[in-house]
């Protein structure tokens, strides 16, 4: 029964997919042109100053920018879903126009911005953008979920007089124990691996959570917040800071004067391992983008294919295979999110690494 | 690329939230649900354990009661031939007893009898002896009471004894 019930919710998720996928095509702005797949799929894998929900319809989010005169805050709603940089808002004696969901300052004196070939402004500066983007709000939900659901299952064990989970928290103690005890203790070690559960876990779970909110084509998900490359780099950074203070001499020792072998080949290791390194997060970081993004891209090219055939015998063919993909998405997403986990604790885990014979 | 151009905003914002969601689970989410996992966990061990040395300790005090039983039975055979013997012991005490008192009331019925049979003979003594001084009384009254043969007779005895 229980299958049948996601069977049917997979069901109505996909044909919501489709929904809002024809009514983007249907943009009126569209039908003048002809159809651009990639600038389709660019625009959908990318970030957005308002939510697209369907046809015309949006919401407005906040834009909160940092200029030179200080904090500016106004709705997307006063762009008017003009991306082009049409539109001039004035705030605080300042324009700011939208260019490609870019807020951009207009320069002193200027009242239109002008482009150069490639499409940039070059009359316009970019002011630091902390607006509540698409995948800000994405993110913000992610976190009232996991709170929602964590702190709901914490309580399921207080309630209880023996320590049993009951509910959502009988779901994710499972989980949780896997994370303990297939990625913390293995990897980092029995001896220092508690201090490193409760970054691994939510690392795991802001990670999968978002990469599933990323999977559901409607609103208030289908943001692809995992497969910006901001999101990973930030997670990426995190561990790269927490390995390096968890580091102790002999990884150092390890990295630099590697213990056991001549002198040239000292000194011809130690670069190398200077850059892996840093390598290490870098990968973390390319991994989970490139993973989330292709999984989007790929379902957004099949859904393409309709338009660029122009014919809806494509249409069957377009939903077998997106279902397809969109299943095994399921398990990616799982999967990169235990993977970013799963090396992030190996990285911790060397870097405790105490000295040993070679 | 736009993709591949990581935003100043975005970056902030993950780094906000991130932090906040580790704070918040890990006070109020991580810290009581590991707690409550390694408590059962550690429950569980002392349980396995505590069955298994009970288990144990069944086994022993079977073991002790077996030779607490086979002791008894040991004990219960030595009783009963101690019984036996004591019995057998007494029966023969009781019995040489016996015999002893026996031998003893028959040797004071003897010795009895014999004093009774010497008093007797005594008793009977002195009254052959009365008796007998009483017929020689009367016979030596009758024999006086005729001087003529008293005579004759200190005669005839005169005659008899011989003087040299």
């Amino acid at each position: 029964m229980h299958s049948n019930t996601f069977k049917a919710f997979l069901t109505i998720l996909f044909s919501l997919f489709f929904a809002t996928s024809f009514a983007d095509s249907k943009d009126p702005s569209e039908d003048e042109k002809p159809f651009n797949a990639s600038e389709l799929i660019f625009h959908h894998i990318g970030d957005s100053h308002s939510f697209h929900i369907a046809g015309d319809f949006s919401i407005p989010l906040p834009i909160i920018l940092w200029t030179d005169n200080g904090l500016v805050t106004f709705s997307s709603n006063e762009f008017h879903h003009d991306v082009d940089g049409k539109t001039v808002v004035e705030k605080n004696g300042m324009k700011f126009v939208n260019l490609h969901d870019k807020i951009y300052q207009l320069n002193e004196g200027a009242s239109v911005v002008s482009l150069d070939a490639e499409d940039h402004a070059t009359n316009a500066v970019k002011p630091l953008d902390f607006s509540i983007t698409k995948n800000v709000f994405s993110m913000f939900l992610s976190m009232a979920l996991l709170l929602l659901i964590f702190l709901f299952a914490a309580r399921s064990y207080k309630k209880s007089n023996n320590n049993m989970p009951s509910g959502i928290g009988r779901f994710m103690e499972p989980i949780v124990v896997f994370i303990r005890d297939e990625v913390a203790i293995p990897n980092i070690g029995e001896k220092h691996y508690k201090r490193y559960m409760p970054f691994l876990l939510t690392l795991f779970f802001f990670i999968w959570i978002n990469n599933v909110i990323g999977l559901i084509p409607f609103f208030p998900f289908s943001s692809n917040l995992s497969g910006n490359i901001g999101f990973t780099l930030t997670l990426a950074v995190i561990t790269f800071v927490i390995t390096l203070f968890s580091s102790k001499k002999y990884y150092w020792k390890h990295m630099l004067w590697m213990p056991g072998l001549p002198v040239p080949m000292k000194l011809f290791l130690a670069p190398i391992e200077i850059i892996g390194m840093f390598v290490k997060p870098i990968a973390l970081m390319i991994r989970l983008f490139a993973n989330i993004t292709a999984g989007h891209v790929i379902v957004l090219s099949l859904i393409s294919l309709i338009f660029i055939f122009e014919t809806v015998w494509v249409a069957p063919v377009s939903v077998l295979f997106t279902l397809f993909i969109s299943v095994i998405e399921v398990l990616v997403v799982a999967i990169q999110a235990y993977i970013f986990t799963m090396l992030s604790a190996l990285y911790f885990g060397q870097a405790l690494e105490e000295g040993h014979e070679h | 690329m736009d993709l591949i151009k990581p935003e100043l905003g975005l970056i902030f914002w993950t780094a906000l939230t991130f932090f906040v969601l580790l704070f918040i689970l890990r006070k109020f989410a991580w810290k009581p649900i590991l707690g409550a996992v390694s408590d059962r966990e550690e429950g569980i061990r002392t349980a396995l354990a505590a069955a298994e040395d009970a288990k144990r300790e069944m086994e022993n005090l079977q073991a002790d009661n077996e030779r607490i039983l086979k002791e008894a039975r040991v004990e219960r055979e030595a009783m009963l031939k101690e019984a036996r013997e004591l019995k057998d012991k007494m029966i023969a005490d009781a019995k040489e007893e016996a015999q002893v008192q026996a031998g003893k009331m028959i040797e004071q019925a003897q010795a009895a009898i014999e004093s009774e049979k010497k008093s007797a003979m005594a008793e009977l003594k002195s009254h052959v002896a009365g008796l007998s001084v009483e017929i020689a009384e009367k016979v030596v009254r009758a024999e006086l009471s005729n001087k003529d043969k008293q005579l004759k007779l200190v005669e005839d005895m005169l005659g008899e004894a011989k003087l040299n």
